[in-house]
């Protein structure tokens, strides 16, 4: 029911796998689907060939990191929300209008959610590769070599190792609750899952606590020691930057057609 | 709810993105007086309890549910700085690692869900609190109300940020009608699941809740004779009595940028909904105006087209709106004439 889990998030996109793609370092990787992602962003969106490029482009990706499509359709579904409003601007947008199939429908409209439905794929399906090529740790580790403050990697890699934990807290306590024949079916019900959020919190808060004392016994003193990653050698950063600059490749040579 | 890659065109997300960042920066350097050195674990553990409590979705109506934004959530539970970065974090592991969210929009996603929410939600929560009186329990309505106003604050900017880099000529009076309809709903919902979560909290462990700090009534000492006095504390080592030694009972900065924000925030949307329904010539004049100059004025004409009945939910959300006006000013009226009334009982 609605009060339930909805498994989509916990997934972890993660494929095992031994590829180019995988073995690319993790910055490596992220470094270049910034800059894939920002190339197909700053790409005007009548450049429609432009566009089919970029698809092209992934699909290689994906053929070359052996992660198949019936892996990533279903992952697209993230973006389902913002197909619908997508698909609601050429009907509500102003300006000049076009008879589609007998419909008025507003031509800048239709060119801005066709804007948003390709750029946002794109930057979906880019996404997904990068997840499912990258372990989280390798990840964090990328991140730290981007010199992201080393206190946000600290957290972030905290999240990390105990979002598991938590989530199945989570089922454990709806488990619980469904065992007891509880169904969230209307409004009311909410207070018995905002009890059991608030329960999770004090297990959570408390489990922290724990943490740190642990942490503090083992010499613990404000900042943790990290493991620098070996750096990415100039071999990996050419093999990295082979989509953003065939995808700019792409966006130049389709800018006069 | 993530804005993916190209909602919003590049320069507007660049511009998001620096916001983003300076906002980071900022709750990096505060975070260490809400949690000092235990900042990394707690805020670590919390990221995670909000990732989680994310997947937990209550119904809003027919058939749809919705989930928690969980920003005012977090912020009341422990802090706006500490808060900040949890929302930052869970969105940063989202967009990477879930391929939720784009990682071009993580800026703005960032924003919108991170300061946005947490600033208007403790701003409106810490207002409350000052016209409620000093008990933990209070905390409760305060981070109820704060989450309702948070999420209508991120549709709104949500909309501004649209009419800036959305590159579409959209009739956006209506459009922010619709956002804040639909959201005022959302908004609902997550001030019924954050107040009743942070009241579920409260009643175990109330020190645990950032914003219920030095709310909690001084301990009362009754000796033999049936003298009372109040114990005072004597180690300033409980970041407890800290934080309440240095925060005043009621502190007028933290009322008058709430009030502020509040006032800023409805000024805004009531003069939205006045030229999103203007009067029968007034619409026809903007309609033929509009045709030529849609480009440059994407974001000052808001001509209706013919959606004129969209207006009947900005009616309704004014309404509303008016009636949580009344509410506020009518505490505040109460606040000052029982301040008064006790001043006059001392005298």
């Amino acid at each position: 029911m609605n009060s339930g889990v909805d498994g989509g998030h916990s997934h972890l996109l993660y494929r095992h796998g031994d590829s180019a793609v995988h073995r690319l370092p993790a910055h490596v990787k992220v470094v270049a689907l910034l800059a894939f992602v920002l190339v197909v962003v700053a790409t005007p969106r009548d450049h429609f060939v432009a566009f089919a490029g970029f698809a092209l482009l992934l699909v290689g990706v994906a053929v070359a990191a052996h992660v198949p499509a019936r892996f990533v359709l279903p992952r697209m579904l993230v973006e389902v929300p913002f197909v619908v409003f997508a698909l609601l601007l050429p009907f509500v947008a102003t300006g000049e209008r076009v008879a589609v199939l007998g419909v008025a429908l507003s031509q800048d409209g239709l060119l801005a959610g066709w804007n948003i439905l390709a750029k946002g794929t794109l930057g979906v399906v880019a996404s997904i590769l990068l997840a499912a090529t990258t372990d989280a740790r390798a990840l964090l580790l990328g991140l730290q070599r981007l010199r992201l403050p080393s206190v946000l990697v600290e957290i972030a890699s905290f999240m990390v190792r105990y979002a598991d934990v938590i989530v199945s807290d989570m089922r454990r306590m709806r488990i619980a609750r469904e065992s007891r024949a509880f169904e969230g079916r209307h409004l009311g019900h909410l207070r018995v899952v905002a009890q059991s959020a608030g329960a999770l919190f004090i297990r959570t808060y408390e489990r922290g606590e724990r943490v740190h004392l642990a942490m503090l016994s083992r010499g613990y003193a404000g900042s943790m020691p990290l493991v620098d990653p070996a750096p990415a050698g100039r071999a990996a950063w050419l093999t990295g930057a082979v989509l953003p600059i065939a995808a700019l490749a792409v966006a130049t040579a389709t800018w006069w057609l | 709810m993530h804005v993916p890659d190209g909602f919003l065109n590049a320069p507007t997300s660049v511009a998001t993105g620096a916001v983003a960042a300076a906002g980071v920066a900022v709750a990096l350097r505060k975070a260490r007086n809400e949690l000092d050195e235990r900042t990394v674990p707690l805020a670590g553990l919390t990221a995670a309890f909000i990732f989680a409590v994310q997947m937990l979705n209550f119904p809003v109506g027919v058939g749809t549910s919705g989930h928690l934004m969980g920003g005012a959530l977090a912020a009341v539970l422990v802090g706006p700085w500490t808060g900040l970065l949890c929302i930052s974090v869970v969105l940063l592991i989202q967009a990477l690692i879930f391929a939720d969210g784009g990682l071009t929009a993580l800026g703005t996603n960032i924003t919108l869900i991170g300061i946005v929410t947490i600033a208007v939600g403790w701003a409106v929560t810490k207002l409350v609190l000052a016209l409620l009186p000093r008990r933990p329990a209070a905390v409760v309505p305060a981070a109820a109300v704060g989450a309702l106003v948070s999420v209508p604050a991120a549709a709104l900017v949500f909309v501004l940020l649209f009419a800036i880099g959305g590159e579409v000529s959209l009739p956006f009076g209506a459009l922010l009608g619709t956002m804040l309809g639909w959201h005022l709903l959302i908004g609902i919902g997550e001030a019924i699941i954050t107040g009743l979560t942070v009241s579920a909290v409260i009643a175990v462990r109330p020190d645990l809740v950032f914003a219920a700090r030095g709310l909690q009534p001084e301990l009362q000492l009754k000796h033999a004779d049936g003298t009372v006095v109040t114990a005072t504390v004597d180690n300033a080592e409980s970041i407890d009595a800290n934080s309440a030694a240095e925060r005043p009972a009621v502190s007028r900065r933290v009322l008058l940028i709430g009030a502020g924000i509040v006032t800023a925030l409805l000024a805004g949307v009531v003069s939205f909904f006045a030229s999103g329904s203007p009067d029968g010539l007034e619409h026809v004049a903007e309609t033929e105006g509009f045709a030529d100059t849609a480009r440059d004025h994407a974001f000052g004409a808001f001509a209706l087209a013919d959606y004129g009945d969209v207006g009947g939910i900005p009616v309704g959300v004014a309404g509303l709106l008016g009636v949580v006006v009344t509410v506020v000013v009518g505490l505040l009226i109460f606040r000052a004439v029982r301040r008064r009334s006790r001043e006059d009982a001392t005298v």
